[in-house]
Formats: structure tokens, sequence, C-alpha cells
């Protein structure tokens, strides 16, 4: 550790022992958390976060393609997160470095195995056709606690994607027949409602834009996740940058509605006790509930 | 598909005149870890930028013993295009990112930062016909917003020819089935040309006229430019009694 970070190590244990944080938080609060949706119009969602300076932007792009020869009856989901110069003096242009890549993971483990996009439902023909989701995350400014901006970020974007149907029947990557094959599936109404319109074939031959309504990705009720870290003995929520990088152990927790607990993952060489683990679950439903409330807000219901 | 007319009765599909602007919004000082950032709105184009430095220049064999060097990287996001980009530069970017340096570096006073580096990020997150000049014009600003000694503050803005008419700012059909564009970045103090590139079809008389009115967009850009700047440093003058 070179002098700064010990230096300022020393400052935020010393404001700990008083009870205290630098920004003045309690120890289990977040920073102020604002959600904005829809905020990119070429993508098929989108989603800006900002928990207190972390800004993060993620945008959801769609597209047909062949399944994983290992689940030919799940769609595709893709995440990918870039630590673009632009958000920190210390991340560098290049292929994503190890940090983007456990982001990414992290990220997409949380929507993948909280199956909050269901992917059975986005199979159009058996091991032929599915629907690809691609998750972009794009980090804008890195004032610490990336893993909640991005998962929540992936989250609202997600909520507010809606399938471009009529973007692929403009290029002919999705036919009538897709259509109906896609609704024997899935039951879903509203593919039904698409292609047994009168008007079906001649909106499609003069391809007539703004007429076929976009329909949103079958999605579940997601949990949410929360990051506390440990700074000698003291555990902090949503960390700030100096926190995290001062922090000797780190723990994420996600919960659902319910108040259960559906993914944890501990990072750095630190350990924690079991009070300690129990506090973060305490603190990562509390704040869950509020952040969950502010999610549902910002998609509109 | 290619709309029969790009202009009727005189209007283009947008409904603007052949010499007025898309809207634009311009914000200085956004991001909090960056030495100057700016956001920038030019029709549906949505850019970020942010300027690092000057800091030492790394690797070492970058290092100019003389002067700064200018390192602007024009980046698209992967969800700003109609069908997902490939994330990373492209032969696109790395040739845009280049101009765009080599327009700063012209206003900068390099001379005054020997090895050092003055990194720009830009970053577009929407696109719609016209990133590269309104990435300039956000670089533009952010540099300010960074407090680099510059001779001038640059900006950028095309021009181009549509049904055979000569237009200021195309828009996204205008670009794609438009006759030429002209993208062109000025210093406006001195009407200096940093940046012009050029693609399609213009006579010389015509190409004159595309120019003239790039220039005028680029003096209307820059008073936007100038407005977003003095907002971020507005002064409150108030006596205390």
């Amino acid at each position: 550790m070179t002098v700064i970070p010990l230096l300022k190590k020393e400052y935020v244990t010393k404001l700990a022992e008083d009870g205290k944080r630098v920004d003045g938080r309690a120890f289990d609060a977040y920073r102020p958390i604002s959600i904005e949706t829809n905020c990119v119009n070429k993508a098929e969602g989108s989603a800006r976060v900002k928990i207190g300076n972390t800004q993060v932007i993620v945008g959801v792009k769609m597209d047909l393609g062949e399944p994983f020869s290992d689940t030919p009856d799940c769609g595709v989901l893709s995440t990918a997160a870039e630590l673009i110069p632009l958000a920190s003096p210390d991340f560098e242009a290049g292929p994503p470095q190890r940090d983007a890549i456990e982001l990414a993971r992290v990220v997409d483990r949380g929507v993948r195995e909280s199956e909050v996009v269901d992917i059975h439902k986005m199979v159009i023909t058996h091991g032929e056709k599915v629907w690809i989701v691609f998750i972009d995350i794009h980090i804008l400014d890195y004032d610490g606690n990336l893993f909640d901006a991005a998962s929540l970020g992936a989250l609202a974007a997600l909520l507010t994607t809606k399938i471009p149907i009529f973007r692929m029947m403009e290029s002919g990557a999705l036919e009538k027949k897709d259509l109906e094959a896609w609704y024997e599936r899935t039951h879903i109404e509203e593919i039904r409602e698409i292609y047994s319109r009168p008007d079906f074939d001649e909106i499609v031959a003069k391809k007539k834009k703004g007429i076929i309504k976009d329909i949103r990705l079958p999605m579940t009720e997601p949990p949410i996740s929360c990051t506390a870290v440990k700074i000698s003995n003291i555990v902090f929520f949503d960390p700030s940058l100096d926190e995290e990088e001062l922090a000797d152990a780190r723990l994420t927790v996600a919960t659902d509605t319910n108040g259960d607990i559906r993914a944890m993952q501990k990072g750095l060489a630190g350990s924690f006790t079991k009070e300690e683990i129990q506090g973060v679950i305490q603190g990562a439903l509390d704040n869950g509930r509020t952040i969950r409330q502010k999610l549902s807000e910002s998609i509109g219901k | 598909m290619k709309p029969e007319k790009l202009i009727v009765d005189g209007r283009r599909l947008d409904g603007r005149g052949p010499s007025d602007l898309r809207k634009i919004k311009i914000e200085a000082g956004v991001l909090h870890r960056a030495d100057g950032s700016c956001y920038l709105e030019w029709g549906g184009n949505k850019v970020f930028a942010a300027v690092y430095g000057p800091r030492e220049a790394v690797p070492r064999h970058i290092q100019n013993p003389l002067r700064a060097i200018v390192n602007a990287r024009y980046n698209m996001a992967a969800f700003s295009v109609e069908d997902r980009k490939r994330p990373g530069p492209d032969r696109r970017s790395v040739e845009i990112s280049k101009v765009i340096s080599e327009a700063l570096q012209r206003c900068i006073l390099t001379e005054q930062f020997p090895r050092a580096s003055v990194d720009v990020c830009i970053e577009v997150l929407d696109a719609e016909a016209g990133t590269r000049c309104a990435g300039l014009t956000a670089a533009a600003v952010a540099l300010v917003d960074a407090g680099i000694p510059m001779r001038d503050i640059p900006v950028a803005c095309a021009a181009g020819k549509i049904d055979g008419q000569v237009v200021v700012d195309l828009g996204k059909e205008e670009d794609n089935f438009g006759q030429a564009d002209l993208p062109i970045a000025i210093a406006p103090r001195t009407g200096e040309v940093l940046l012009l590139q050029m693609d399609g079809h213009l006579t010389v008389e015509e190409f004159n006229r595309a120019f003239d009115m790039a220039v005028e967009g680029c003096c209307k850009v820059s008073e936007i430019q100038k407005k977003a700047i003095m907002q971020r440093y507005h002064t409150v003058d108030e006596v205390i009694e």
C-alpha cells in the first residue's frame, strides 16, 4: 500500500470509531440513487443509474440467432461491461480487463440465475432460432460500488426492453411462420394479436413503421443486490471509491420480494464473522426494499 | 428505405429549413472523476466527453520532450446504433479518433506540457448522423472544463447536399441518402479549419456554399458551447451588507 491510501485508511477508521463516515452517511445507508429509463433511443431498452457520483448506463440490444447446442430450448443472454477510460483516470482503453470481466459475470449471474428473463419463452424454433439479448454496461463515472449500480442498471434496462419484432420482420429475419411457432410455444397473447391482424401482410409488405407494437421482454420479479465492505472490522454499505480501495473484504447479497436470499458473493482477501454476515443480510433486506421501490417507480409501475 | 423526397416545399423531413440546425443541448462538468467533462445532445445524438490530464504520457516511448501529445478516443456504445455494434475500436472509430486528436491538438497549448498527454474520451451513446461533429464539439467543452490552456475553443458542424440542394447539419435519412457530406471543424476566433472531410459529389460552387454554411453552423454551435461553459462557472453577483 502506498502512502496516500495508508493516510486515508487511518482517517476513515478514526472516523468510523466515532461512528462516522467520510461523507456523513450512516454505515448502512446508501448514497442517493437515481434511475432514468429509456435514455437511449436506438437501444431496445436502456437505463442510466446513479449511486452518488457513480454513474453507469446500460443498453439492451436484441437479435435473432442460433441457441447454444447444449441449451436448444433457451434464448441467449450475453452481458458485457466496459470500464471505459472516460470513467476514471485509472481505466485504460483496450480489450476488457479482469475487473470488467468480473463485473460483467457478476451481473450476468444475477440476471441468469434468478431467471429474471424467462429465456424459455425466447425460443422460436427448437434448436434453430431464438432471441439473443445483449446487455452492455458502460461505466461513465467510477466512484465506487459498481456491482450494485451495474446490476440495478441491467434490471432497469431489461424491464423496459421491447422486443424489436417489426425491425426483425423488416430485415426478413422474422417471418409470419416464426411468429406462429413462437406463439405455439409461449402462448403470449400479444404475439397472436400481431400476426392475426387482417392488415398484417400489408404492413410487412409496405414496411409501415409504428403500427406493430413491440412487446415487452417476458420478465419475473427481480432480486436486488446490495454490497457492503469491511474495513478494520466495521461494515460499510454502498462503499464509496475511497472505502472500496481500503476494503479488506466485500460481500454482495441479493434478496427477493419474499425477503429470501437469492445470491451471495464474497470478494477480496479479508474475512467475515457469522454475525457480520447476518448484519449484511439484514442491511441488504432493508436497502433492497427501498431500491426495489425506486426501480418500480422508474419503470412506471 | 429511401424516402421519395428529402425536401418537400422547401422543408426537410424533420421540418427544418436548409440552414437550420437540429436542437443542441450542452452541459459542462457532468462527470465527477474526470478532470473535465461534457454531455451533449445534438438531434438524436447523445455524447459524453471526458478529459484527463495533462498527465505523464505512458508508455514512455510515446512521450514528446517538447510538447504534450493529445490522445482522443472516439468510441461508440454497442447499443448506440440500429444493429448492435461489436464493442471496441473498428477502422472507422480509429480514423475518427485520429482526425479529432489532430484537430484538438492545434488549439491546445501543448508546448506548455512537455512529456505529458492530454487524454480525451468521447463516448457516443446514441447515434444519429454527425457523431464526429458532436464528439469534437463535446470534447472541446470538456477541455475548457478541465482548464487546459487553449488558443480557441474548437467547434464542428457538417453541411451536405440532399435532393440537389445544399443544407447544413444532415439528419439520419439525409446522411444515408444524400449526395454529399462535408463535416468541418474550425477555430471560431480565426476561422482556421481544423478538420475537413468530404464524401459524395459537389461542384466547386456547391462546395463553397456548403463550406460557408458549415462555418455558419459552427459559429452558432460555438455560441451554445460558450453559454454552457459560462453556465458552469457562473458567478453570483451579490454584495453582503
